[in-house]
């Protein structure tokens, strides 16, 4: 396999302590080493880094692909090649897919069509009930050894918390990680904008946030009942992350991570009626945005992922509350993340940790860092370049963004995945 | 968004909504509708304005009352009218709403009116019809119903001459409520300082006095020294989606009575959108009682809506 050289790079490795300027050493697919050349090393292919950071691949805890079932906003294939773009090497797929992730048949056929894809590698994320239909258990076991890295309900809702408690019972005999999206529904009552004064003006049904605050209490009850382990997905209000924080310093194994726009749109922002701002759950108030991004610092909320959801042109054409929530997310997901470290919330090396190591270790992956004998997961980005979001630079193939039009500092220039390079600019 | 009702000189294009709208705009329509409503009464009461426009009423939710005023208003400005219930119509096949205007805007209409109960559907269709096609909502979901807080301001201008000082009072569903949103938008604008909602906690939106309100959850209270009361009308399902416990209960607490009208001034009016339910918003009394002006509002209706019709519509040299 080819032996990569990487030079002349600033080298930021959270994980290892890394902050340096300095050269990678990749072969056989894995890190060689990192500053000191490897005796004998003569690499076929050197990448000169020169004014970019060289961080390891980021590692995205959600993003729907679309693929199987929805292959008319986006395929295995176009949404990694996108993910690629954006220097994320690793992408966590949801179990609502199309048929659902609930036998290994369905894993088996998305390794193989990601894999034939060749860019970032995708892990499935099993369905913790059959079907998601929220009543009874997955064969989790199954699952697990087809290859799910976790599981989950995605947005459906569980029967009750008797289906739930089981779940996480069962899920933590096999050991396997459960991600939690928490919504009471019953609450939520088919909401579509948080419960404040945007949706009271524009008299849009609205989302209270304990629709999630009390989901994510019930949980916390259930995890510590149940000793599971625990990830709580995508959270969008205050109230949820001071609960997290309280659960943390009792000693509840759990962790959490937030969308990257929760981090930079509130309800505020939203142009009346414009679908784009259309997602669940909704954006808060700016006094959430604050918390959530001070938790980072903190660490209560431990990553953030893109929760990407690519969609075609008809699912957002249509009176806002009767269009498909979601936003396509993977490709701002760096230059989001650096405007958190510009706007002084986080610092570099933080940020980087927030999209590597710590999923990493919340998915217990040997990857996220750049230790010797991992995949050669690695992103080279140039926290300087403007690029603007536009058809010429866009690659997933749902266009559904709030940032259309807008121009970003801070560009991916390769990504490499197990040593191959997937994307260059 | 605000702009899509105005063309490039300021004027209306489309009626969607009371936000965004100055007070200027908002009393010519008054002063526009003041030299229609003479017309109402003479013997002749037709004017030839909209001659040879074709106007679509796309009612995606029955309506009587409003759908009779906006057919009149149009008739009476010598339009073509074509009213269209979609609930039995093109949508419940499959089309949608996207095809269903596409294809009336290829039979070359001039003016597109619109209930629908989603909020934001007007806004939506206006973003999508062709340029020489005016949109007027006539009522989206719980977002605004601005020809009826119009129809409001109209007759309370009739009886109460200025807006300035006035003390108003909205009893009833604020939370479903489109009219009261609009009505809310428009007082404010014209210059009402004192706008009261009143209700239960189950009724009334989050952070209702982000709209410029004060609430309150005792009518008592609320109806102090006011001069218009506005009541607004309460659906069935409210009391089966645990909003409210029984009709019965609503009346005892939020139902104006001859007692409670006591509070307000002495002059006061009471108005209601329709249709009414008696005995459970309003006393019977009350409703045909010397103060109430329920029917000057339906007859109001025709002249405020015919004035909205003949002020967004489009020049003819516009049409492709």
């Amino acid at each position: 396999m080819t032996k990569i050289h990487i030079s002349n790079g600033h080298i930021i490795d959270p994980a290892n302590n890394i902050d340096q300027l300095g050269s990678v050493y990749i072969a056989n697919g894995q890190i060689l080493s990192v500053n000191e050349p490897p005796s004998g090393f003569t690499a076929d292919f050197t990448i000169d880094a020169i004014d970019n950071i060289v961080c390891p691949g980021f590692i995205d805890l959600n993003a729907r692909l679309r693929e199987p079932g929805q292959t008319y906003k986006g395929t295995l294939l176009s949404e990694t090649k996108a993910a690629a773009s954006a220097g994320i090497t690793s992408v966590c797929l949801p179990p609502d897919t199309s048929p659902v992730i609930d036998s290994q048949a369905v894993v088996e056929l998305i390794h193989d069509k990601s894999e034939k894809a060749g860019y970032s590698q995708v892990y499935p994320v099993g369905a913790l009930t059959y079907k998601l239909a929220g009543r009874e258990l997955s064969s989790m076991a199954a699952l697990k050894q087809a290859g799910c890295i976790a599981v989950s309900n995605a947005m459906a809702p569980f029967a009750n918390l008797l289906v739930l408690r089981r779940a996480m019972e069962y899920a933590s005999s096999h050991d396997l990680l459960v991600m939690y999206q928490p919504n009471e529904p019953s609450l939520s009552n088919m909401g579509c904008a948080h419960e404040g004064t945007f949706a009271t003006r524009y008299g849009l049904p609205g989302i209270p946030y304990a629709a999630e605050s009390a989901a994510v209490a019930q949980c916390l009850e259930l995890v510590e009942l149940t000793g599971c382990r625990l990830h709580f997905s995508q959270i969008s209000c205050k109230r949820s992350a001071i609960k997290i924080q309280q659960a943390k310093k009792y000693g509840l194994a759990i962790s959490a991570d937030v969308a990257i726009h929760q981090l930079h749109i509130t309800e505020n922002d939203i142009e009346p009626f414009n679908s784009v701002y259309h997602v669940l759950p909704p954006f808060r108030t700016d006094k959430d945005k604050q918390h959530l991004r001070n938790s980072l610092a903190q660490g209560t909320i431990d990553a953030i992922c893109s929760d990407h959801q690519p969609h075609d042109l008809d699912a957002k054409l249509g009176a806002f509350p009767e269009t498909e929530p979601g936003i396509s997310s993977l490709e701002t997901l760096l230059p989001l993340m650096l405007r958190l470290v510009k706007e002084n919330e986080i610092n570099l090396s933080q940020g980087i940790a927030l999209l590597t190591q710590n999923p990493a270790n919340i998915l217990k992956l040997q990857s996220g860092a750049l230790t010797p004998g991992f995949s050669a997961d690695i992103c080279i980005f140039n926290p300087s370049t403007h690029w603007q979001v536009n058809d010429e630079n866009w690659k997933s193939e749902g266009k559904n963004t709030p940032f259309w039009g807008e121009i970003f500092e801070g560009r991916v220039m390769h990504t490499i995945q197990a040593g191959k390079i997937i994307y260059s600019l | 968004m605000i702009d899509l009702q105005l063309n490039s000189e300021g004027k209306l294009k489309h009626f969607l909504t009371i936000e965004g709208l100055n007070k200027e705009i908002l009393t010519e329509i008054l002063d526009v509708a003041e030299s229609f409503s003479s017309m109402s009464s003479q013997r002749v009461k037709k004017v030839p304005l909209l001659r040879g426009r074709t106007i679509v009423n796309l009612f995606f939710e029955n309506s009587t009352r409003t759908r009779t005023t906006f057919e009149l208003a149009a008739t009476r400005l010598s339009a073509d009218v074509l009213s269209i219930n979609i609930a039995a119509s093109a949508t419940s096949k499959g089309e949608s709403l996207l095809d269903t205007i596409n294809n009336l805007e290829a039979m070359f209409v001039d003016m597109f009116v619109v209930r629908h109960g989603i909020s934001g559907a007007g806004h939506f269709i206006a973003q999508h019809t062709a340029p020489h096609i005016s949109v007027i909502n006539a009522g989206d979901g719980q977002h605004a119903h601005p020809t009826q807080a119009m129809l409001d301001m109209f007759t309370i201008r009739q009886y109460k001459q200025k807006f300035d000082h006035l003390k108003v009072a909205i009893i009833g569903d604020i939370l479903h409520s489109r009219v009261a949103r609009s009505q809310i938008r428009a007082l404010n604008t014209l210059g009402v300082k004192d706008v009261r909602v009143i209700a239960p906690k189950t009724l009334l939106p989050q952070f209702v006095e982000n709209l410029g309100v004060t609430s309150f959850n005792d009518i008592e209270e609320g109806l102090v020294g006011s001069d218009v009361i506005i009541m607004l009308r309460l659906q069935k399902e409210r009391m089966t989606s645990a909003l409210l416990p029984t009709e019965r209960e609503y009346f005892k607490c939020f139902g104006l009575t001859e007692k409670r009208l006591k509070l307000a001034n002495p002059d006061a009016i009471v108005m209601h959108p329709g249709p009414i339910n008696r005995g459970v918003e309003i006393e019977s009394s009350i409703a045909d009682g010397p103060q109430s002006v329920i029917l000057q509002q339906v007859t109001n209706g025709v002249a405020v809506r015919m004035a909205i019709m003949s002020l967004v519509i489009q020049p003819k040299g516009n049409v492709s």
